[in-house]
């Protein structure tokens, strides 16, 4: 594998980047979704449940945005996920989903208040 | 150490399967530094070989542990050198890197644990060891969400309201509500490619994962993420792999398609 591998097949096509283990530095998100939440779990008797961790809550906003859209096409695995679906998972979830709702809230008055005088914003 | 030092778990191999790193005894592995720039070696444990390092109980005990795990500079300092350990091991013989913060006040508490599981564990490293991952990562393209939104006035969809009928106001609005469903329905198709891609790739593939999209302040990357995969594969097959996608990426415009690897097998080492 070569470093910096980027193809780009054809105009406007996508691109591929490729890592090596002997490239730089690795993504460190990907590496802590490797470390922390894959990889074999032998019980230690020094016990740390990860999931306890509050900042590994951080991989609850993992989910991307367009998590309502993706649920619809039936792309939903992590809600078989430990992490995703805990009681904090569903938290983020809904906080999201609020912050989407106002905001798309926000919009639709943003474009009615449009109409009547015909101002472009 | 004194007597307050515990062993940090890296990966576990077959019986013998670490002598790589001793063989490569002048070589620079026998330099290779783990959690805390400790000296990493191999141990015998439970019927397996394990990699491992001392580390002190007073920064890595159960109590500082949990503090230490919430401190994310330290954190991001554990994980890298957790990972720069497998992965310069994964490429010298076959093994299941174990989860980050396994830790063992003594060898013989080591030695129980996994005496507890020998033929689980060995029977995972019949399947995976040897093996390697590579992630892909499927984008929404940003081109199309250019290509909608920036539709000219005098386009398609703004010619169907007549000049003086409704106003410039009214023909905005039209316009804006389909550029909104034309993104949505470039999205669903972004969707619908990105699951096709990973079966098509799943089909390449020994065993095939699914992990949650990662966010944009994660990826590093503003393009919503649609996808974010890993698969096991033979290292001989990594080529035609590689190939495959640079494939699936020509045939799906409305992708951003990325690949990542050859990571140790870390999405597989741990039950279906």
């Amino acid at each position: 594998m070569t470093t910096g591998n980027v193809i780009q097949p054809g105009a406007e096509a996508a691109q591929l980047y490729g890592t090596s283990r002997a490239g730089g530095p690795v993504n460190l998100g990907d590496i802590l979704e490797r470390v922390l939440d894959k990889g074999l779990v032998i019980a230690g008797d020094i016990q740390i449940n990860l999931l306890d961790i509050e900042l590994l809550t951080i991989k609850l906003r993992l989910i991307v945005a367009s998590l309502e859209t993706a649920r619809e096409v039936g792309i939903n695995w992590w809600e078989n996920d430990p992490w995703l679906s805990a009681d904090a998972g569903r938290r983020a979830d809904e906080r999201e989903l609020r912050a989407e709702n106002r905001k798309l809230r926000g919009r639709i008055s943003e474009l009615e208040s449009g109409e009547p005088n015909g101002s472009r914003r | 150490m004194t007597g307050n030092s515990g062993l940090w778990a890296y990966a576990i191999t077959e019986p013998g399967g670490g002598d790589a790193l001793t063989k490569h005894g002048g070589g620079h592995l026998s330099r290779l530094t783990g959690v805390a720039g400790a000296t990493v070696r191999t141990v015998a444990a439970g019927g397996f070989t394990v990699l491992v390092s001392d580390v002190d109980l007073a920064e890595f005990g159960e109590v500082a542990l949990r503090r230490n795990l919430e401190n994310l500079t330290w954190l991001e300092e554990v994980a890298r050198a957790h990972h720069h350990v497998i992965d310069a091991a994964s490429g010298l013989f076959p093994l299941l890197p174990t989860r980050l913060a396994t830790v063992y006040s003594s060898h013989a508490a080591m030695a129980a644990a996994l005496a507890r599981r020998q033929e689980e564990l060995r029977a995972a490293l019949r399947r995976v060891g040897g093996r390697v991952e590579w992630g892909v990562k499927a984008y929404l393209a940003p081109q199309q969400d250019a290509r909608d939104t920036e539709q000219p006035a005098g386009g398609q969809v703004g010619g169907e309201t007549a000049p003086g009928e409704g106003g410039a106001g009214l023909a905005y609005l039209k316009r804006r509500r389909a550029q909104l469903n034309a993104g949505e329905r470039s999205a669903r198709a972004a969707l619908a490619g990105a699951r096709a891609v990973h079966e098509e790739l799943s089909g390449r593939a020994a065993q095939a994962r699914l992990h949650p999209p990662q966010s944009p302040q994660l990826s590093g990357n503003q393009m919503p993420m649609l996808l974010n995969t890993a698969y096991l594969l033979d290292a001989s097959a990594s080529d035609g792999f590689a190939s495959a996608v640079a494939a699936a990426a020509t045939a799906h415009p409305e992708l951003r398609l990325e690949l990542t690897g050859p990571w140790p097998p870390y999405s597989f080492a741990g039950e279906d």
